[in-house]
């Protein structure tokens, strides 16, 4: 941790949600088609090798596949202030939820991890008797029942809420991050990462990045323009952006295209970062209606500024830069693993000898999936 | 003008060494305020009927003219100051009501003035619109809430009849009556070379400007002039015009000197006889009401053309705004107190209706609180005076803005406040054919399409400046305003921050 922060406390109203805190980062994700669970340690290398993209102020990791014991199980990870936050939430997840394992997430002593909350884990399905009679469907249940702990119950905020997948962030370098969650431990299909570069002091817990909803994670490097335009839209639809980060707004925006509206997420991508007109108009005919259609109706969730985000979900993962590319992303691919990266030196240090490497145009996702059969 | 115990405001100054005698003035003046006295062989003038329009400064070949406010004064008071105690001689003279024409001159805050815009620094680069493509162009009207997908892969939704801008500026309604039809002329053709659109007014349509239809928006206002199935089919949109921000609650008023032969044709009214449009609508007496005349009106025109309900700011806006939002109209244009006008009532102008600013930061927050933003675009008016103002009003919530009196002043208007006399020396805001001819449609045109560039190119800039590429990222984003000098309660209707904050 850069001395410079070093004792200054961090103010309740300087936590994300408080003020809105411009930040520059480093990304990294891979993944491997063919469903082979790789060792956390590659992600936690690569982050190593872009340490001057962070400050010290945040950085984390989401894995996918790594909770095969629990396939089918809502795997919530929780930071707690204190022990009566705790209580509060168990009791409010057991109304719920059948909960059928909960620990202390393992964790190891590490230099430069400081003011660490109490994390805590629980898997469980949502109660036969609540589905039958909740007029939501099941995942937005479980999505309204996060944001009901995280803005209602006080010192608790749950920080990953997916199936067969988990965040794992902090306030430190990535890789002391990595270190602190024992993350060698873990293995999976997908894993994304962030190291954080905050524009200013605060350094919350819940601040760090991947952001997740569901099995969503977003990792994001970059400061929106767009932003408020973006927030005011998404929140008619009942979001709340009670962060005030652009990963927080860009995730919502995923979820409400990808799966309230049912967009595929190539379309997803292309109403985040629309072909320009000029372009639109020399497509063809079918084409010229479809990127029409979607830059108007969704106007107001076009993303301006400079991004690249990583977008992790249940079976895949999208990269994609904003339509300038102001923002470096490289991607890579050897034998069944995919990877993409804010630098190529992190790339490189994970895979020395890709079979091919490129820079993905702006606007132009990287999405990657995996193949048929292989288990999620 | 000349009027009991009032003195002239101003005075016409003459520099005998630069004056040639060429008459020049004399013959122009459509005021007769200047007057070559034959027995005694000089050159003179009437300060009364000088409404200081600079035409005669214009257009003197030795520009030998300057008008100069009068220093005649009345003993000074900040309570019964000179306007107040002119007012009174006139409605004293007349027993009328007074009459005014453009917008307020009254010192309201421009709340325009108070908001300052947001630029890059560091954490994300400007964009350089030399450079790099920026992108202005705007779709007005509903948008779809929900696509499909069809078997073979292509999106499917239920589509609504948008309007396409090259430029969120769009030029606001001044019927034919009130302005001249080279006015018109230089209107519709200016839009349709900026790929925008202009406004009909309430006055009908000129049936030599029916081929400027896909640029232009009819209105149907509550007199009704001029409106017939083949004017509501001619325009791209139409309008219905409840209120207008100049004068909210009362009807327009065109006074019969302004009617003759054209006129009357297209207003389908008697000539010379004033047109004066009802304060209602007389088929609206409520939002069901509105509803049926907006079905109305889309019925006769097959559900091809968005319709668009143009209200005054008045302080209930919000309400009055979501209640049409909900009516099936396309898109509601707010039009804000101090708007011009080709003639209001003085009383009315100066004292009813509230701010654009405010209003339209309260409708598009009251939409967006009611999830229902999306079903209708918003165009604000009412005195938007520069790119400036238009970048501001499109972070505040507004896809687009109508400006009019900006249009004037580029075709020549200098603001003389004298539509109403219908003696306008530009040309403009009169129906003699002479003076009409002094208005070259294709000049003017020229000076309404630099004028728009112009803006649109300083629209570009600022975008850059905020690292923006795209106006729908600009739209309702206000975390790119903050106000300066405003109240904590200013900035909350705002929806904006202090600077500094
Ligand atoms: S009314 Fe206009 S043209 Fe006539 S004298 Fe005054 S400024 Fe000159
Ligand atoms: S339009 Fe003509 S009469 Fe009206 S203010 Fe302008 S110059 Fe004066």
């Amino acid at each position: 941790m850069d001395e410079e922060y070093d004792n200054v406390p961090v103010r309740d109203e300087l936590r994300e949600g408080n003020v809105r805190i411009p930040s520059g980062c480093a990304v990294f994700g891979c993944l491997s088609r063919s469903g082979r669970r790789m060792s956390a340690s590659g992600a936690v290398d690569a982050m190593t090798y872009m340490h001057d993209r962070s400050n010290g102020l945040g950085g984390g990791f989401a894995g996918y596949g790594i909770y095969p014991d629990f396939p089918d199980c809502y795997a919530f990870h929780v930071f707690y202030d204190n022990e009566h936050a705790r209580e509060e939430t168990e009791s409010f997840l057991k109304a719920r939820f059948d909960i059928s394992g909960m620990e202390r997430i393992p964790t190891r002593k590490v230099y430069g991890i400081r003011g660490a909350p109490l994390v805590w884990r629980y898997f469980g399905v949502l109660r036969p008797e609540i589905a039958a009679h909740t007029p939501l469907d099941e995942e937005e249940y479980v999505c309204r029942s996060v944001i009901h702990i995280n803005t209602k119950i006080k010192g608790a905020y749950v920080f990953s809420s997916g199936k067969n997948m988990g965040v794992f962030k902090g306030v430190g370098y990535p890789e002391d991050v990595g270190e602190y969650y024992r993350l060698g431990d873990y293995s999976g299909y997908c894993w994304t990462a962030h190291g954080r570069y905050p524009t200013n002091t605060p350094g919350w817990w819940g601040g760090a990045h991947p952001f997740n909803i569901l099995n969503y994670t977003v990792v994001h490097n970059g400061e929106i323009s767009s932003y408020d335009a973006n927030r005011r839209f998404i929140e008619m639809y009942g979001y709340k952006c009670t962060l005030q980060t652009d990963t927080e707004v860009i995730t919502y925006i995923i979820d409400y295209l990808h799966r309230r509206r049912g967009l595929t997420l190539p379309d997803v991508a292309k109403v985040i970062a629309p072909p320009f007109w000029s372009q639109i108009e020399r497509m063809e005919t079918s084409e010229r209606e479809r990127y029409t259609l979607l830059r108007n109706m969704y106007a107001s969730l076009l993303v301006t500024g400079p991004f690249s985000i990583i977008l992790g979900y249940s079976g895949g993962m999208m990269a994609l830069n904003d339509r300038l590319k102001l923002r470096g992303m490289v991607a890579a691919e050897k034998n069944d693993v995919t990877y993409v990266a804010s630098e190529e030196c992190a790339v490189r240090a994970v895979c020395p000898e890709p079979d091919r490497i490129w820079y993905p145009a702006g606007g132009e996702p990287v999405i990657v999936e995996l193949t048929e059969g292989n288990g999620k | 003008m000349n009027e009991t115990y009032i003195m002239p405001d101003y005075e016409i100054v003459r520099n005998a060494e630069r004056c040639v005698r060429c008459m020049a003035c004399v013959r122009l003046c459509a005021n007769g305020a200047h007057i070559f006295d034959e027995k005694r062989g000089v050159l003179t003038a009437d300060d009364s009927k000088c409404v200081n329009c600079h035409y005669c400064v214009a257009n003197c070949p030795t520009k030998a003219i300057k008008i100069v406010r009068s220093d005649h004064c009345f003993k000074p008071s900040a309570n019964y100051t000179e306007d107040v105690i002119k007012d009174i001689y006139r409605q004293a003279d007349t027993g009328g009501v007074l009459l005014s024409s453009m917008g307020t001159t009254k010192s309201y805050p421009v709340y325009w003035d108070k908001m300052l815009v947001n630029a890059s620094q560091v954490t994300n680069p400007p964009i350089d619109p030399l450079r790099e493509p920026m992108e202005i162009r705007t779709f007005l009207g509903k948008k779809p809430e929900t696509v499909k997908y069809r078997a073979d892969g292509r999106l499917e939704a239920e589509t609504h009849p948008n309007l396409m801008l090259k430029t969120p500026i769009m030029f606001s309604a001044m019927s034919y009556g009130s302005i001249s039809k080279n006015a018109h002329i230089a209107l519709a053709r200016a839009a349709e070379e900026l790929g925008t659109f202009y406004n009909t007014g309430e006055g009908g349509l000129h049936e030599d400007l029916y081929q400027y239809g896909a640029n232009t928006i009819v209105q149907v206002a509550s007199g009704r002039f001029g409106v017939h199935p083949a004017y509501l089919n001619a325009g791209a949109a139409i309008e219905i015009k409840m209120g207008q921000g100049a004068k909210p609650g009362i009807g327009g008023h065109l006074p019969g000197s302004k009617i003759g032969e054209d006129v009357s044709r297209t207003r389908m009214i008697p000539k010379g006889t004033d047109a004066i449009s009802p304060a209602p609508h007389h088929d609206i007496y409520s939002i069901e009401d509105l509803r049926q005349l907006v079905f109305g009106l889309k019925e006769a025109t097959d559900y091809k053309k968005p319709v668009i309900v143009k209200i005054a700011a008045v302080h209930n806006i919000a309400a009055i705004a979501s209640g049409i939002a909900r009516s099936g109209a396309d898109i509601i244009a707010i039009d804000g107190f101090r708007g011009g006008t080709g003639a209001a009532p003085t009383r009315i102008r100066d004292n009813v209706g509230i701010p654009i600013e405010l209003a339209l930061a309260a409708v598009d927050t009251r939409l967006r609180d009611e999830g229902i933003r999306g079903r209708v675009g918003l165009v604000a008016g009412g005195s938007v005076r520069s790119s400036a103002d238009v970048v501001k009003a499109i972070a505040l919530g507004a896809d687009a803005v109508y400006i009019a009196t900006p249009a004037l002043l580029a075709m020549g208007c200098h603001l003389c406040r004298s539509c109403h006399g219908g003696k306008c020396n530009w040309g403009i805001a009169t129906q003699s054919p002479e003076l009409v001819a002094r208005l070259d449609p294709d000049v003017a045109r020229e000076r309404l399409v630099n004028l728009v560039t112009a803006w649109s190119r300083e629209i570009m800039e600022m975008m850059g400046g905020m690292g923006i590429n795209s106006i729908e990222a600009l739209r309702g984003n206000r975390l790119m305003l903050r106000g300066i000098g405003l109240t904590q309660k200013e900035l909350d209707v705002l929806g904006i921050r202090h600077a500094g904050e």
